[in-house]
């Protein structure tokens, strides 16, 4: 292949993004050389095994990919407020609407939130680790560097440009020849495998490494929600493995599955997408609700009202969101009767949800709420996402989608869920579980000009799109100089740039509380944590916890503040047992990578070898019987003894 | 993580380490169930769109997946005499019983490889239409799932030697016979659902 074919030419923007590439990365080579900290970086990142590192390694992950997702955006917004500065050429267009999707979506909301669940969901239970903790690595390697592969797709060899969705026979290898779509295919695979070993590990941690006399029922709502995903994550994603395998083997190795010879059934591909596409819709909605039940309870001061109720509306989700997945394609022709039956199915979801809205709103009812940055972001989701469920419920109405679908009303709809539910979710847990992490609070008042900017931004952007949508504009279209649908773009595109002024915003705030903020001197960074989190010292000791309290409420921690118990009980402090840092998981991980890369350039004997790297990887590790250290009981009390101020 | 360790009961499960692994690994089973589940659903749909290539009816034979499948039933079999051999304390009972499963595994594998070639010369191959598509893509991952296994508990075997029998090797052993006895599970949906119900139609 020459060199010309393997890079992307001839597009400004394209050279623009190489030139910052190589800027980035010779920069950070530079840092990391000039003040000597490679060693550094492979001990105490690239090789750990530590939840809470993992974690953040993950969220920082997923702020860059929200960084190249609303660039995205904003191009996109760009060319259709101004469709007559030609900025974008129509090729361009669909290859940005399509990373933009699947970045938000695989590598954006997915990755933010197992981030905060990876931090969180252990200290919530009384854990020290995961269950397997190097399964952990090896899950984040597979996400990196699965989003790595998809993302150097802009630079190397051309971007896939048939949606996020990418519907066959449009995606095939017949009408989207060359690596594009084979980038899409190896990097969801990639992280995708990553995420199933992630639900497989958080349900055993959950199930299996609870505190002491913790039940289920007596557990945090959040990690509820983490437990139900997990489920989720399980049964939906080997649907996405196959899919995803199929259609490779379809453009790698010539089968027919999705196409249009050989008998093959091009829309048996909506229907497997969709399949783990609409449970993939709940796990990135249920932590989030998750996450807003913890700060609304905290911030109300009060226990959170109907919490078996909470349960098992999200376990009654998690059910339902299995059979509701013919719904994004009513207009497919699949008959009256069985789009009535889908119809239904959806719209039956609204009743679990609307459980879950009227329990958080008798939550708030009579209580003193303290408006923090976390809380303002909970209490601003409740109204926008109702209008973005309400509007679902309009869209599942199967008689009525054949007018709204593929228009600007579905994308203001699952704009305003994902939005609305998971953004604000993911800003709300990072802002409230920021000091358990760093050890100081982001900066309110910096904080209250993001959310401000942000939620303003959002309403102005996606509000017009529904009447553009009910005014006939569909989506994916990158010219519109129509002259009824101009004003109304024009108005969104201002909105889009606020939310992007709000998340610059966001981030100068992670670097000014950095330098600025107070350091935090107890475990309790908002004074009324009421879950085991908050129970602990901060910075979290790397075992977490130096002896596990016995729990056999809801809200624990409230109670051993009015009795003044803590973590740390000098007379039962035993050795700890923990995991060691390994450099195997990226290695292991980078062979798989290599496998993708090269099938993506249908390099099969490069492939091969990857392949067979990765599998001798997995051999060594199961000759690999370290397991693990004692931390003495000395050092615990040393460290323990250090944090607390003794 | 507690090393607190039982001293009673089977060895894999007398450590929480033990115990986790074994619950994950049926986590596991259960994503291989929507795994091949999948396959199935894919293969049904697209049943009977042979295009120009020969119809399934016109090349399975009785004979040969019936040799498949006692084959690997045996193997399940076998499989389940090394863990009571395990559980009795007796390593060299597993590893001979281990090791009978892994050479049927290695009989059916060949077998299956015989089909597989006999069928591309008889023109129905991976491209040549969607239902022989799904046909090789759903029996060649349950053949690549076989020959993981047999990779697989051959290095178990070699960690036998090396260290006996110990909570972690006889945890080890019991998810791999896990694992081999869910493969027989599939098979005997792909004998039935495919092969039977393919001569058949």
């Amino acid at each position: 292949m020459a060199l010309d074919e393997f890079f992307v030419t001839g597009e400004p923007l394209i050279y623009a993004g190489m030139v910052s590439i190589a800027l980035v990365t010779s920069a950070i080579i530079f840092l990391l050389t000039y003040f000597k900290k490679w060693g550094w970086l492979w001990r105490e990142w690239l090789t750990t095994v530590d939840h809470k590192k993992i974690g953040i390694m993950y969220i920082l992950s997923a702020l860059v990919m929200l960084f190249r997702g609303g660039a995205d955006a904003l191009m996109m917004r760009t060319q259709l407020a101004f469709p007559g500065l030609e900025f974008l050429d129509s090729q361009h267009y669909n290859e940005i609407f399509t990373t933009h999707g699947t970045v938000m979506i695989i590598f954006m909301a997915m990755p933010f939130l197992i981030g905060l669940m990876n931090i969180i969901v252990p200290l919530q239970i009384g854990a020290r680790d995961f269950a397997f903790p190097f399964v952990n690595a090896v899950s984040f390697w597979a996400f990196f560097l699965g989003a790595m592969l998809f993302n150097i797709s802009f630079v190397i060899g051309g971007s896939p440009d048939a949606g996020w969705t990418s519907y066959t026979p449009l995606a095939g290898a017949a009408m989207s020849p060359g690596p594009g779509q084979n980038f899409y295919l190896m990097g969801l695979q990639l992280s995708g495998i990553g995420t199933l070993a992630t639900g497989i590990n958080l349900m055993v941690t959950i199930l299996k490494m609870r505190a002491p006399g913790m039940k289920l029922f007596h557990m945090p709502i959040f990690t509820w929600s983490t437990l139900v995903t997990c489920f989720i994550i399980v049964f939906a994603f080997p649907i996405l493995t196959v899919a995803l395998a199929l259609m490779t083997i379809d453009r790698i190795f010539g089968a027919q599955f999705f196409t249009l010879t050989g008998e093959g059934l091009p829309m048996m591909w909506a229907n497997l997408f969709w399949m783990w596409g609409h449970p993939e819709v709940y796990i990135v909605i249920l932590p989030a609700f998750g996450i807003f039940s913890e700060v609304i309870a905290t911030f109300a001061k009060k226990r959170l009202f109907g919490y078996n109720a909470m349960v098992w509306s999200m376990i009654i989700i998690a059910l339902l969101s299995f059979l509701v997945w013919v719904h994004h394609f009513f207009t497919m022709g699949a008959g009256a009767f069985v789009n009535s039956v889908f119809s239904v199915s959806t719209m039956l979801i609204a009743v679990p949800t609307g459980v879950k809205i009227f329990n958080w709103l008798a939550t708030l009812y009579k209580s003193r709420i303290e408006f923090t940055v976390p809380m303002l972001w909970s209490l601003a989701f409740i109204p926008s996402f109702i209008l973005g469920g309400v509007t679902g419920v309009m869209l599942g109405m199967a008689a009525a989608d054949y007018q709204f679908h593929n228009s600007y009303f579905l994308i203001a709809h699952f704009h305003y869920v994902l939005i609305a539910g998971t953004v604000f979710a993911c800003f709300a847990g990072l802002v409230y579980w920021y000091p358990k992490m760093f050890g100081h609070k982001m900066n309110e008042r910096i904080g209250k000009w993001a959310f401000w900017l942000f939620l303003i931004g959002f309403h102005i952007c996606f509000f017009p799109q529904y009447f553009l949508g009910l005014d006939g504009m569909p989506r994916r279209l990158f010219i519109t100089n129509i002259a009824e649908w101009l004003p109304l773009n024009v108005i969104s595109t201002v909105g889009a740039f606020g939310m992007g002024a709000g998340f610059a915003v966001f981030v100068f705030n992670i670097y000014y509380s950095y330098r600025y903020s107070e350091r935090e001197k107890t475990g309790d960074a908002w004074g009324h944590g009421r879950t085991l989190e908050w129970s602990t010292t901060t910075p979290v000791p790397f075992y977490n916890f130096a002896t596990v309290p016995y729990v056999d409420e809801i809200d624990p921690y409230v109670r051993m503040k009015e009795e003044g118990k803590t973590t740390f009980d000098e007379k039962k402090l035993k050795p700890i047992h923990m995991p060691s840092y390994s450099g195997q998981p990226i290695i292991m991980m980078s062979f798989f990578a290599l496998a993708s890369f090269a099938l993506v350039f249908e390099w099969i004997p490069l492939a091969i070898a990857g392949l067979l790297g990765g599998v001798a990887c997995m051999a060594f590790r199961s000759f690999d019987y370290d397991d693990g250290y004692y931390v003495q009981v000395d050092e615990i009390k040393r460290t323990e003894r250090k944090a607390r101020g003794l | 993580m507690s090393a607190e360790e039982r001293t009673t009961g089977p060895l894999e499960y007398r450590t929480e380490a033990g115990r986790m692994s074994i619950l994950g690994f049926w986590i596991f089973l259960g994503a291989e169930v929507v795994l091949f589940a999948t396959l199935f659903a894919t293969y049904a749909v697209l049943f009977g769109r042979t295009a120009d290539a020969p119809h399934p009816a016109e090349l399975f034979e009785p004979s040969m997946t019936l040799i498949m499948t006692f084959l690997l039933l045996t193997s399940s079999f076998t499989c389940g005499i090394a863990i009571h051999e395990m559980r009795r304390g007796n390593a060299k009972g597993l590893a001979t019983w281990l090791i009978i499963t892994l050479l049927l595994g290695l009989g059916f594998l060949g077998a299956e490889i015989y089909e597989f070639v006999h069928y591309v010369h008889e023109g129905a191959t991976l491209p040549s239409s969607a239902y022989w598509s799904s046909f090789f893509v759903l029996a060649g991952t349950h053949g690549l799932h076989v020959t993981l296994g047999i990779g697989w508990a051959t290095l178990l075997l070699i960690q036998l030697a090396r260290r006996g029998l110990t909570n972690v090797t006889s945890r080890k052993f019991f998810i791999v016979s896990l694992y081999w006895h869910f493969l027989d599970v599939v098979w005997i949906f792909i004998f039935t659902g495919i092969y039977l119900i393919g001569m058949v139609i």
